[in-house]
């Protein structure tokens, strides 16, 4: 399974909010970032949680958002950021 | 108050009996029993391979995460690798990583200050760290460390300038972080066991700074 997103693209995170064991921080659904690196191939573990195979593998991505567009009240300065491990199927090209 | 006092070694300090706190047999605290039981009633394990592992674990500490900065800071070359590759760089420098989480390590520099956190659980690098402190999982430590984590690093002591970008890293998934801190000014010409003294467990989460 070859990479959806690159380096460097910008990526949405989908707003869903399905029910079960959920790895994607309800903070970061629905906000946009940068990818930071690609980590590899991982079993799902949203599949693991449940003694299910977690197959196929997803690709994990390090996004990297940042502070002032999470969080309206952020009083620090415009560079600092936050890096959240994103699997694919939550990611979505921008709009 | 003193008036309740009946327990006594007749010795100098009577005091209240104290309750011991070690006597609460919660739901998982039973399950675990039982698991445990099984599976070495069923044979397959050994109640000393379930000591040996717990003797790992408790074995892991600060002083490997320690022992890997100071060796950063003193050869480059093991530097860029590690910056490049945490897991395969940590198990050149002697720590095993048995586990199947991978580890990065984020380098704070001079316009850089890195803090780690895990706002789901309390994931952490337990293969370079140990056990992670309790305020690390706390509810507090784990939601504000994401939307304020100035104010955080403040109650540490750790009062950085406007100019120095705050990256949080929140460990959602399969990667562990270590930060590897700025060696201290002075500390030059230390030798790496020397350095690795130096190295603070707070620092390799990003808390504080050396």
């Amino acid at each position: 399974m070859s990479p959806r997103f690159d380096v460097g693209a910008r990526v949405n995170v989908r707003r869903g909010n399905p029910p079960g064991h959920i790895r994607t921080p309800y903070y970061i659904r629905g906000k946009s970032g940068t990818v930071e690196r690609i980590c590899g191939e991982f079993r799902n573990p949203e599949e693991l949680a449940y003694g299910r195979s977690g197959e196929p593998k997803q690709v994990l991505y390090r996004v990297r958002f940042v502070q002032k567009e999470l969080w309206p009240a952020y009083t620090g300065p415009a560079n600092d950021t936050i890096d959240v491990e994103l699997y694919e199927h939550w990611l979505e090209p921008p709009q | 108050m003193m008036d309740n006092i009946t327990h006594s070694h007749d010795g100098p300090d009577p005091h209240a009996p104290r309750p011991d706190h070690d006597d609460t047999l919660t739901h998982h605290r039973m399950l675990e029993i039982a698991v445990r039981e099984l599976l070495i009633e069923k044979g397959i394990l050994t109640a000393d391979e379930v000591r040996e592992a717990v003797e790992r674990m408790d074995a892991r500490g600060p002083h490997l995460g320690a022992k890997v900065v100071a060796k950063a800071w003193v050869d480059p070359a093991f530097k860029a690798r590690l910056l490049q590759d945490g897991s395969a760089a940590v198990e050149e420098a002697g720590v095993q990583m048995d586990q199947p989480t991978r580890l990065i390590v984020v380098e704070n520099t001079p316009t850089v200050h890195n803090l780690v956190v895990c706002t789901l659980c309390s994931c952490y690098p337990r293969m370079v760290l140990g056990i992670p402190p309790d305020w690390y999982k706390s509810r507090a430590y784990r939601s504000r460390a994401v939307w304020e984590p100035r104010a955080v690093l403040a109650e540490f002591g750790t009062i950085l300038p406007e100019d120095v970008s705050v990256r949080v890293h929140d460990s959602t998934a399969d990667m562990r972080y270590l930060v590897l801190p700025m060696q201290p000014k002075g500390s030059e010409g230390l030798g790496e066991a020397k350095l690795a003294e130096l190295v603070t467990r707070d620092s390799m989460i990003g808390v504080t700074t050396l």
